[in-house]
């Protein structure tokens, strides 16, 4: 597969801080990539230096479609959705369609964009009257209107219920099945899973883990979780295998799931409210960061 | 420059003033409001005596009532004015601010037949001027409200151009409006041009509607072009909003470009002849006044009301007006950024 956007060495210094700190990484033609991180990892910053938005330091992004570095033209070929944006007050929905149609030299038209971001129902509506789900509709179609090849969202579900999330990842899994490139960022580990091919993991503005959300997890956890109410479990079984008590559950960690089952069974421990689950991308962060990553 | 780009701007940005009805009434009614007010604060003449000109080649200024030189002036209770010249007396007559013109020498005198007070003074002394050709004159009075007209609208245009272009911006550029046009291939003078000229029309358009319905209730004085009235009052707005954009090029802060645009704008309230004449203030302050955009934008838009000036005779204020635009619109785009990095 064909790398789209390859970032080499990219640094960004302000005053006292460094916010991205010698990162590179290749995004791959087609692909859904995922920028996690805590807040303040320097998600953010990295891809609006990608989106030519701000500068870099030093390093450089390219453009491997058009063979060159980015620059401010490179507008007309990408979309972006930022993490805030506020819409201009008093227009409607349609209205600000028509504004961000009129920016672009090729656009989608206006039907296909409706129906793709699902804006139909409140197409008349002024933008200061829509909801969190709504609004986060709109400027992905804002950010899908020239009809790019790349498209950027930055935290794109952050503040929306679970059900509007789950909207709203159907749409960019829309997106995606036409073989277009995303760059994500989130701080919502499930979002990644759903979502994401590949995936970088920033923290303090460097890169500290990458690759597909499946290899990453097979290459630090080889265990599962096996989860029971704590009064089925006698103590001295606890005690024993040094297995730790959560909220009233015993947390038993292993590497083959079938062995400490029969060893249970063995024991007349009964499995009634047995849980099983394997590590995800939350458990790695903490793994690999030693805090959480909605610290 | 991209047309469709621009006029997409443009027409945005109208539609969300013309939808924001709390600021449109504003923009309407704070002058309206103003021009009543002041109509009824000064509606009194605020003058018992009654005044009268003398033509007399050798002096000017207002003479003691005692003069032994010409016998009418035994008549008490009216201030006698001495004019140098014909024309200057006449053209107080014409605009009420005197009330019959004499000129001994000549054996002359003249009324506005359009004044009720010249006719009463012209009966006071008719047994004084036995002899004297009687000649006729006319021409509206200037009211107050009509001296103080130019001076409201200009002063309305100039907050909505200051605020209205300084304000938005920034408060664009804060909540990241401006950060989302940057990401598109919306260029800055296809953005800055397009908030310049629908704060022009914007301008422009309530000016006009705030003059026509006030003259239909007071049927303002004017004896210029209304062309020439609307041309000085174009340079003016888009010389204001040209400040505007200096003033708002690079801050993020709302709290300081509310500082920086009222001291931006009192200075002209009070300083640019708005409420009162500058004729008799300092010259330091005069000179001073001459820097503010205001100045120009009422003193040309008086003249060309009052007196009936053309273009060309308040070529001053129009040179001076440009020559401003220029200056601060260059350092405007100099200055201007999306947003300020942190």
């Amino acid at each position: 597969m064909s790398v789209a956007i390859c970032v080499e060495a990219l640094t960004k210094k302000y005053k006292d801080v460094i916010a991205v700190n010698d990162i590179s990484f290749n995004v791959k033609q087609g692909h859904c990539f995922g920028l996690l991180g805590p807040n303040g990892a320097g998600k953010t910053t990295t891809i609006e230096i990608m989106e030519g938005i701000i500068a870099a330091s030093s390093g450089s992004v390219v453009y491997k479609n058009q063979d060159k570095e980015v620059d401010n033209n490179i507008s007309q070929q990408i979309g972006i959705q930022f993490q805030h944006t506020a819409l201009q007050d008093f227009l409607t929905v349609k209205e600000t369609l028509n504004l961000f149609a009129a920016f672009y030299q090729h656009t989608l038209a206006q039907k296909e964009i409706i129906e793709l971001c699902d804006l139909s129902d409140f197409l008349d509506r002024d933008n200061r009257l829509l909801s969190g789900g709504q609004r986060q509709r709109l400027l992905l179609a804002l950010a899908l209107i020239n009809d790019p090849e790349i498209i950027f969202l930055d935290e794109p579900t952050t503040g929306l219920d679970p059900h509007a999330r789950r909207n709203f990842w159907q749409l960019i899994k829309n997106i995606k099945a036409q073989n277009k490139t995303i760059i994500l960022t989130t701080h919502y580990m499930d979002e990644a899973e759903q979502l994401c091919d590949d995936i970088v993991i920033m923290d303090q503005g460097k890169i500290i883990e990458a690759g597909t959300p499946h290899q990453l997890l097979n290459k630090h956890f080889k265990d599962v979780f096996i989860y029971l109410p704590e009064k089925q479990v006698p103590s001295t079984l606890v005690e024993q295998n040094q297995w730790s008590t959560l909220s009233g559950r015993v947390e038993i960690s292993t590497s083959d799931v079938e062995k400490t089952l029969a060893m249970l069974m063995e024991n007349k421990v009964s499995l009634e409210g047995l849980h099983v689950k394997s590590a995800n991308l939350d458990d790695l962060f903490l793994h690999l960061t030693g805090h959480s990553l909605r610290e | 420059m991209n047309i469709k780009r621009f006029f997409a701007v443009f027409k945005a940005r109208n539609i969300e003033f013309f939808r924001d009805k709390s600021s449109l009434g504003w923009n309407l009614i704070f002058p309206v409001l103003l021009l009543i007010g002041f109509s009824f604060i000064f509606s009194g003449d605020g003058r018992s005596a009654y005044k009268v000109g003398i033509i007399n080649a050798a002096v000017e200024g207002v003479t003691q009532a005692t003069d032994k030189q010409y016998p009418f002036k035994k008549i008490r209770f009216i201030d006698y004015i001495t004019y140098e010249s014909i024309d200057a007396a006449k053209n107080k007559l014409n605009r009420h601010t005197i009330d019959l013109v004499i000129e001994p020498s000549s054996s002359q005198y003249w009324v506005n037949n359009e004044s009720a007070k010249s006719y009463l003074v012209e009966k006071i002394f008719s047994s004084q001027l036995d002899g004297y050709t009687r000649l006729e004159t006319s021409g509206k009075k200037i009211r107050y409200v009509d001296w103080v007209l130019p001076g409201i609208l200009g002063m309305n245009m100039m907050f909505s151009c200051l605020f209205g272009v300084g304000y938005v911006i920034v408060r664009y550029r804060k909540n990241a409006v401006l950060k989302r046009l940057k990401a598109t291939p919306l260029s800055a003078f296809e953005f800055v041009s397009a908030q310049l000229l629908s704060r022009l029309f914007i301008v422009m358009f309530m000016s006009i509607v705030v003059y026509s319905g006030c003259n239909l209730l007071f049927n303002f004085f004017m004896i210029g072009s209304y062309f020439d009235l609307i041309i000085i009052g174009m340079l003016g707005a888009f010389c204001l909003i040209s400040l505007g954009l200096l003033v708002a090029s690079r801050s993020k802060s709302e709290e300081l470009i509310g500082g920086l645009l009222n001291l931006t704008s009192w200075p002209m309230m009070m300083l640019s002849g708005v409420w009162f004449s500058l004729e008799g203030a300092p010259s330091a302050l005069k000179t001073f006044a001459d820097f503010l955009p205001l100045t120009h934008l009422v003193a040309g838009a008086r003249k060309i009301i009052t007196e009936g000036a053309t273009l060309s005779d308040i070529s001053y204020h129009v040179i001076s007006l440009l020559v401003m635009s220029i200056v601060f619109l260059s350092l405007g785009a100099y200055f201007f950024s999306w947003n300020t990095e942190r």
